[in-house]
Order: C-alpha cells, then sequence, then structure tokens
C-alpha cells in the first residue's frame, strides 16, 4: 500500500489527510458532518414550510395566497448566496436586539440553527412550488372518494394526499435535497465551519489546494451517491401501486 | 358469486327511517347555469331508483349534491329521518354532522376512484378502520368476506392499477359495502368499462338489489333499469320529467321528450 502510494507520488497526500494530526482528515469530516447537519435541518424545515405552503397556496384564502406568492417569488427570484447573508444577518440582529431589550444582553446563535433557519427558508419557497405541484397531480377522484367516505380533512391529508403525491414529489424533493447539500458550501461566507470553510482552512495552511479540494469534492459527490440511491428506493416504495412505464410510448 | 356472509343492510339501525332517504326541492347552480331546478325524490328502505336522462340533465349532479361532494344551492336533503344542516347558501352547516352522514352513504365511482397506493384490502379497510374506528382484526376479516362476495378473494394483496376496470369496479362496490352504508349511491358505475366487463359489475349490483339495500343508480344500462329497479326516474334538464314503475317508463312512456330518449338510445 505504501509502495504503491509513494510510486503514484501520492504519499504525501495521503499523509496530509490523514485522519490523525497532523493529518487533516478529521476536520474534513467534521466540516461534513455540520454540513450534513445544516442540510438535513434544512431540507426538513424547508418540508414543513412547503407542506403549508403548498397547502395554503391550493385552498387558502386570497390574503394567505398573496403572502405566499410574494414569499416564493422573492425568495426563488434574490440569489442564494445574498439571501443568506440578508437572512443571517438579520436575523441573528433581530433576535440580539430583541434580547437586548428584554435585559438579557447579546446572545450567542449557533451556527447550525442559523444555518438550518436561512437554508430552510429558502427551500420551503421551492419546496411549496414542488408539493404544490404534486399535490395537484393527485387523481382528483381518490381525494373525493375520500370526502365521500365522511373522511375528515385532516386524516384525508395524511391517509390519502400526501401518500398518492409522494411519488409525483419525489424526483423534485431529492433535486431540492441533493441542493441543500451543496448549499451549505455558502454558509461558509458568514463564517460557519462546514466542510467547505475547513478545507480552505486545511488547504490553505498546507499549501496543498488540489489535494483538499479534490477531497472535499470526493466527499460532496458521496453524499450524491448515497443519497440517489436513497432516493431510488423511496421512489420505487412509493410507485408501488403504479404499473412500470417501462416499454410504454415505445 | 356466492355470498360468504350474510350482512344485513344498515345493520344496527333501530330507526323505521334506517335506509330511507328524502330530497326535497333541490336546486343547483353552477354560476349561472342552473343544472337542478327542483327536484325532489323519496326512497324507502330497500329501494332501487334507477335515475336515467340524455347527458346534461343534471343526473350525475343530484347523486352528488346527496352526499355533498357539490354543494346545493337550497333544498332539503334528509337521510334516514336525519336532515343535513345547511347554511343560506347551500354549504354544510356543521361538518363533523356531514361526515358522519357521508360514512353512511357509500358511493361508487363512474371512474372507480380506489385509492392506487393501497392494496385491495387496504382499500377495503381504510374507512372502516380509520373512520369508524373498528378493530383492524375486525375490519380485516369482514374486507375478506366482501372481497370473496365480489369474486376478487385471490386478489386482495394486488394494487388497483394492476386490475381490470370490472375487478377495480367490483372492488370499490366492495369498499362501500363495508361501511355497512344505509343508502348507495352508483354513479354510472358501468360507463368506464368495456363492454364485456359491463355484465360482472351489474351481477354484483343485481345481488345488492335482491338483498334489500337502498340504492340510487345513475346509469345508461337500461335493461338494468328495466329490470332491477322498483323506480325509474327521467331527468330532462334539470327536472324530473317523468317517473315510475319500470314497467311504464319503458313500456308505455307519456312524455314526448322520454319517447324521444328511448327512441335515440335504442
Amino acid at each position: 500500500m505504501e509502495g504503491l502510494l509513494d510510486l503514484l507520488g501520492l504519499a504525501k497526500s495521503a499523509e496530509l489527510l490523514s485522519l490523525s494530526p497532523p493529518g487533516w482528515g478529521m476536520n474534513l469530516l467534521r466540516g461534513l458532518g455540520k454540513s450534513l447537519q445544516i442540510a438535513f435541518g434544512a431540507f426538513g424545515f424547508g418540508l414543513v414550510i412547503g407542506l403549508f405552503g403548498a397547502y395554503g397556496k391550493l385552498y387558502g384564502g386570497p390574503v394567505i395566497r398573496d403572502l405566499l406568492a410574494i414569499y416564493t417569488t422573492v425568495v426563488r427570484a434574490v440569489p442564494e448566496l445574498v439571501l443568506i447573508l440578508i437572512l443571517y444577518f438579520v436575523g441573528t440582529d433581530l433576535i440580539n436586539r430583541a434580547s437586548e431589550a428584554l435585559g438579557y444582553g447579546r446572545v450567542e446563535i449557533s451556527g447550525v440553527a442559523a444555518g438550518i433557519w436561512v437554508l430552510g427558508v429558502v427551500q420551503g419557497a421551492y419546496s411549496t412550488e414542488v408539493l404544490r405541484g404534486a399535490i395537484l397531480a393527485v387523481p382528483q377522484g381518490q381525494i373525493e372518494a375520500a370526502r365521500a367516505f365522511g373522511m375528515p380533512p385532516v386524516m384525508l391529508m395524511r391517509r390519502v394526499t400526501i401518500p398518492a403525491m409522494l411519488s409525483f414529489a419525489l424526483p423534485g424533493l431529492a433535486n431540492l435535497w441533493l441542493i441543500a447539500t451543496k448549499d451549505t458550501a455558502l454558509l461558509a461566507v458568514v463564517g460557519f465551519s462546514e466542510l467547505t470553510l475547513e478545507t480552505r482552512q486545511a488547504a490553505s495552511s498546507t499549501r496543498a489546494y488540489f489535494t483538499f479540494f479534490l477531497a472535499a469534492g470526493a466527499l460532496y459527490l458521496m453524499v450524491t451517491l448515497m443519497s440517489s440511491a436513497l432516493f431510488q428506493l423511496l421512489e420505487r416504495r412509493s410507485r408501488r401501486g403504479q404499473p412500470s412505464l417501462k416499454g410504454a410510448g415505445r | 358469486m356466492t355470498a360468504t356472509q350474510e350482512l344485513t343492510p344498515d345493520a344496527g339501525a333501530a330507526s323505521d327511517l334506517a335506509g330511507t332517504l328524502l330530497i326535497e326541492d333541490l336546486h343547483k347552480s353552477f354560476g349561472d347555469l342552473e343544472v337542478l331546478k327542483g327536484v325532489s325524490l323519496t326512497a324507502n328502505r330497500g329501494d332501487v331508483i334507477a335515475i336515467i336522462g340524455g347527458s346534461g340533465s343534471g343526473k350525475s349532479t343530484m347523486l352528488r349534491c346527496i352526499n355533498f361532494l357539490e354543494t346545493p344551492s337550497s333544498g332539503r336533503i334528509v337521510i334516514g329521518g336525519e336532515e343535513i344542516r345547511m347554511r343560506a347558501d347551500g354549504t354544510a352547516a356543521d361538518r363533523k354532522q356531514l361526515e358522519r352522514v357521508r360514512t353512511r352513504l357509500a358511493m361508487v365511482f363512474q371512474s372507480f376512484n380506489l385509492w392506487t397506493h393501497r392494496t385491495l384490502l387496504e382499500n377495503v379497510i381504510e374507512v372502516p378502520v380509520h373512520v369508524l374506528k373498528v378493530p383492524r382484526a375486525q375490519a380485516i376479516e369482514k374486507a375478506r368476506a366482501l372481497l370473496a362476495r365480489v369474486g376478487l378473494a385471490e386478489k386482495e394483496d394486488t394494487y388497483p392499477l394492476f386490475l381490470s376496470g370490472g375487478q377495480q369496479q367490483r372492488a370499490a362496490i366492495a369498499r362501500a359495502l363495508a361501511v355497512d352504508p344505509a343508502v348507495m349511491l352508483f354513479d354510472e358505475p358501468t360507463s368506464a368499462l368495456d363492454p364485456e366487463l359491463v355484465g360482472e359489475v351489474l351481477g354484483v349490483m343485481r345481488d345488492l338489489a335482491a338483498e334489500g339495500r337502498t340504492m340510487l343508480v345513475v346509469t345508461h344500462e337500461m335493461n338494468f333499469a328495466r329490470e332491477v329497479a322498483d323506480h325509474v326516474v327521467y331527468l330532462y334538464q334539470g327536472r324530473i320529467e317523468e317517473q315510475g314503475p319500470p314497467d311504464q317508463i319503458f313500456g308505455n312512456p307519456q312524455s314526448e321528450r322520454l319517447k324521444q330518449f328511448l327512441k335515440s338510445i335504442n
């Protein structure tokens, strides 16, 4: 093994990436952990916003519909980096002011919580549209049948609409999840030590830019590959009631 | 199709009014278009009423107003002696009451409307278990008997879209029977079926009629209406143009429009 790495001229890289100091491997993995934590939280938070948003847009009154239209339009129109800076600084500033007004003094806001809130708001706007489209794709008759049998609205949503729309929503949601994992890199600008910032620190300390950014790229790729496999499983399960499209349309 | 379990309609309801239905002066407009212009109809327990009429006559709308899938514009709807409370604009005033009444009015749709993410067995137990809170084991036992009754015992683990239209419609009838409905509403149950599959569904409905269930059937199957219904209602442009026993409606129609209609479909 050692000999092989020497032969390829990678011994130095392997040393830099080793998990124990002076190697920086552990820092990268810690950064990856934080990135995933935020991506997961933001994706989940976004789903909750999206579900309420989709229902609000479809069934809400005119005021709710207008407010949601403003939310999805603005969030999707402004570049994410700008939005992150705005939400991060506005959010932390507002909390600090509120806390000072109440006489508690400045509070330390956890980077993870701030990251989840900021990216969650962004994800929520996209989720709203993905879920709205999926709900619209559910055959109306299935919802009507549930109503005709006396199912109350919340049960109808839980037992019929959500499971029935899942197969339509999953491709879009898989996209959103992958975007969430990579958007965490944008949090580097507010000094949050996720994978990209950790990588940059390691690279600039050792001057081995190529090694570290290639390693970070490989980590992001691994996350993507594993997520894709998981989403494929979920999608197959959500389509269990639908005959395969293979061979159709030929 | 043998009955493996005798199911009495509306079991447990002691009232004489169980299984009765009263519609009084029902109006329904979509915007400026008045689709129902005052329809009244009474069904006694065990009546099989066939509703016939041309397209646009309002027959499906009438059926859908009974369980408020369409909101009536005005009128009264009384099921088993219980009137569905309405606001002035025709919407149901009491959602809980409407939901309770709906569980006693099982509907069978033209396009089956089975829940495609659930197997046949799951479709049949869904409402009993989750809405009516019947213990799951009991609901499953009954669902199996019902599926066997409509000839689908082997298919309980199959998803609806893997079955033929006739099989799906029979499963939908089993789903409707699972709630022990007081009144069954059939909205053109055979119109989406290939001709060779119509017979199997009508066969099941014939059995239900014979066991004394109250049924309202919107249909284009004149032979079915003639042979099975106790009472036939002919709707024309949102009004009941003529009604009576099938022999009279088909054998000796009075109104010109009904004569025309019967001629046009033969």
